[in-house]
C-alpha cells in the first residue's frame, strides 16, 4: 500500500480525471448541473436521469469514504489489456458503496490486502497504488483501502 | 390460445464442445436439425434471425445473412442482433415481432459459436480509453469471473450462504446434465469436487465457474394459422407466450459487468423492481403468469451462485432463502420448481449467441415429454432468464 502519494515524475495516472494523487486522494466524479445526479467515471455531456433534460455535467470530488458492497479475490493473472506483475500475486477487488453520492464503484484493494480482511458493510478509503511500472514511470490507480484516517468534517456518514 | 402466442415447430441443437472449428458449421447442424423436427424445409423459411458472435469476425457480426448463405440463398429476409449473452433472445423477439405484425409466418432463430480458451478478454485490438469493456480489464483485471464473485460474496456475507451451498447447485446441475447428449460436460460431481476446485475469484472455485464452449442452436417459429395447417391441431404444441428483452430502469442500483459503478440514487429514487427482477416480471406480466405457474426454469448459472441469484429474481422464494430452496430439493428434478433441467451452464458452458435459444430448446423438450434422462413430470409451463451485459434482459417463457 502506498501511504504517502505524492506527485512527482515517475508517478502518472493510468487514466486521466478519474482521480487525484495527492496526499488526500479522491474520485473524481460528474454531477448534473440541474438535478444534482453523480456518475462515475466521470464525462461531460448528458445528464443519465431519464427525467432531466440537462446537458451539463461538471466533474465533482466524491467522497474519500465509504462501505464495502461487495469484494473478490483474482487468484490468476487477468489477461491483456491488463499488465500483471510477473511472478502474479492475487488481489482483491472492492465495491464500495458511497452514501452521499448514492453509488458503488469498483476498484482494486492495496497490494496486500485479501478478501480475508474485507468484510461488507467495512469502512473504506480512496487511496492509490501502482497499477504497472513501464520505463521508469509509474502508472497509478485508485484504490480501496480499510479506512484508517478519521474522516474529515461533513464527510460521509 | 393468445393470438400473441408464437408456434414452436421445431428446435435442434449441435452438441457444446470445444473444437475451434468454424461456428458456421455448427449453426448448420443446429438449423438441419430444427427443420427437421419442424417437418419443413429450408425454402419454407421466409425469415432468418441471427444471434451474433463478436470472436468470429464480420460473418459472426451479421449472422442473419451468414447462415442464410451457409444454407443457400433464398431471398429469405433477415435480421442480425447482437446484446451478448442475451442475443438469442434479442433474435427470437425479432422474429416474433415480424411474424406477429404479419410479415412473416416462418422464421428460423439461430446462433452458434467458437470461443477461445481461458478467460474472455475484449474483443479487438488497441487501447480503447473510451470503452468500459477494455478499461475494467486493463484498470482493474475485473475479469467475468470477479464480477460472478462480487454476487457470490454478497450471499456469503448478508445471507450466510456457504461454499457448500454453492457447491450443491454444481452437484445438481451435473446430475439433471448427466444424461443430455447435447451437454459438454457429463460427469457427476460430489460437493467435495467442487470444493476441491481451485480458486479463480474468490470466493468462486474452478467448478462454480462456468466455461466457454463451442456450440450451435436453432429454433423454427411460425405464425398460428401457419402451425395450424401444418400440424392440423396445436394440441400439446409448445408456444412462446412471452419475451422479455428489458433494460434497466435509471438508477440501475447492482454493479453489472462490465462497469465501474452503479447510477447514483442520491436524487433519483431506484425503482420498485431492480433490473433482474424486472426482466423475469416484464414477462410474467406480459404472459400473464406468475411463479406459482412455473414447472420448471433455465437460468443463466454463469457461477454456482448466481443461479441462486436468479432463484429470487423469479420469484421461487423471497431474497436470502435460495439456499434454504435449493437444499429443500425443491430446484431438482422430481422437486416442486426444476431450476435447469438441461444441466445448464454448468454442463455447458458458455456458447454466447445460442445460449438463449438453447435454453429455449430445452423447455420444448421438456412440455413435449422428450427430454430423455432429465424429463419433468407433467410440465406445462417454462420459464428461461438470462441477463447480456451492457444492460440486455432476456427472458421467455414458454408453454403447451
Amino acid at each position: 500500500m502506498s501511504e504517502t502519494v505524492t506527485s512527482n515524475a515517475s508517478q502518472v495516472p493510468a487514466i486521466e480525471g478519474w482521480f487525484t494523487l495527492d496526499q488526500n486522494p479522491h474520485l473524481i466524479g460528474a454531477q448534473c448541473t440541474a438535478c444534482g445526479t453523480y456518475v462515475f467515471p466521470p464525462r461531460e455531456g448528458a445528464c443519465p436521469s431519464p427525467s432531466c433534460d440537462s446537458d451539463e455535467l461538471t466533474a465533482t470530488p466524491f467522497s474519500r469514504f465509504g462501505t464495502v458492497w461487495s469484494y473478490a479475490e483474482n487468484r490468476y493473472a487477468p489477461p491483456l489489456p491488463y499488465r500483471a506483475a510477473e511472478p502474479f500475486e492475487p488481489y482483491a477487488l472492492v465495491a464500495v458503496q458511497l452514501e452521499k453520492e448514492g453509488l458503488i464503484v469498483l476498484g482494486q484493494a492495496p497490494k496486500g490486502i485479501l478478501a480475508k480482511d474485507l468484510k461488507v458493510g467495512m469502512r473504506m478509503q480512496l487511496e492509490t497504488d501502482v497499477l504497472y511500472r513501464e520505463d521508469g514511470v509509474d502508472y497509478m490507480i485508485y484504490v480501496w483501502a480499510p479506512a484508517v484516517q478519521d474522516e474529515v468534517v461533513g464527510g460521509a456518514k | 390460445m393468445s393470438d400473441r402466442d408464437l408456434v414452436v415447430l421445431g428446435v435442434g441443437m449441435h452438441p457444446w464442445g470445444k473444437w475451434g472449428r468454424d461456428f458456421t458449421e455448427y449453426g448448420m447442424v443446429a438449423a438441419r436439425a430444427a427443420l427437421k423436427d419442424a417437418g419443413i424445409e429450408w425454402k419454407d423459411v421466409q425469415y432468418v434471425a441471427g444471434a451474433d458472435t463478436i470472436r468470429n469476425g464480420y460473418p459472426g457480426f451479421i449472422a442473419g445473412a451468414t447462415f442464410a448463405q451457409k444454407m443457400g440463398w433464398t431471398g429469405a429476409r433477415v435480421s442480425s442482433s447482437y446484446a451478448a449473452c442475451a442475443s438469442g433472445a434479442m433474435s427470437l423477439q425479432t422474429a416474433r415481432a415480424s411474424i406477429l405484425a404479419g410479415f412473416c409466418d416462418v422464421a428460423m432463430v439461430i446462433g452458434a459459436d467458437t470461443t477461445p480458451k481461458g478467460f474472455f478478454a475484449p474483443v479487438g485490438g488497441g487501447d480503447r480509453k473510451n470503452d468500459p469493456d477494455w478499461l475494467r480489464f486493463h484498470l482493474l483485471g475485473a475479469t467475468n469471473p470477479a464480477y460472478f464473485a462480487l454476487f457470490a460474496r454478497r450471499r456469503m456475507d448478508l445471507y450466510g450462504a456457504t461454499s457448500e451451498d454453492f457447491a450443491q447447485v454444481k452437484v445438481k446441475n451435473s446430475l439433471h446434465g448427466l444424461n443430455n447428449p447435447y451437454a459438454r460436460f457429463r460427469k457427476e460431481n460430489a460437493v467435495e469436487d467442487v470444493l476441491n476446485s481451485p480458486v479463480v475469484s474468490d470466493p468462486l472455485r474452478l467448478l462454480d465457474i462456468c466455461a466457454t464452449s463451442d456450440g450451435a442452436a436453432a429454433m423454427i417459429v411460425t405464425s398460428r394459422a401457419f402451425a395450424e395447417k401444418h400440424l392440423g391441431s396445436l394440441k400439446g404444441v409448445p408456444r412462446i407466450k412471452a419475451v422479455s428483452t428489458s433494460t434497466p430502469t435509471y438508477p440501475q442500483t447492482l454493479l453489472e459487468m462490465p462497469d465501474f459503478a452503479t447510477d447514483s440514487s442520491a436524487v433519483v429514487m431506484p425503482p420498485a423492481r431492480g433490473f433482474k427482477d424486472s426482466i423475469c416480471w416484464d414477462a410474467y406480466e406480459e404472459a400473464g403468469v406468475g411463479p406459482e405457474d412455473l414447472s420448471m426454469a433455465e437460468v443463466y448459472d454463469l457461477s454456482t451462485a448466481l443461479e441462486l441469484d436468479w432463484y429470487e429474481h423469479l420469484g421461487l422464494c423471497a431474497p436470502g432463502e435460495a439456499e434454504g430452496l435449493l437444499r429443500s430439493g425443491a430446484t431438482t428434478i422430481g422437486g416442486r420448481i426444476p431450476v435447469n433441467p438441461s444441466g445448464g451452464l454448468s454442463c455447458f458452458g458458455e456458447a454466447i449467441p445460442a445460449q438463449a435459444i438453447a435454453q429455449v430448446c430445452e423447455l420444448v423438450w421438456q412440455l413435449r415429454g422428450q427430454a430423455e434422462g432429465r424429463q419433468i413430470e407433467n410440465a406445462k409451463l417454462g420459464m428461461t432468464a438470462n441477463q447480456g451485459l451492457f444492460g440486455h434482459g432476456s427472458s421467455v417463457i414458454v408453454g403447451i
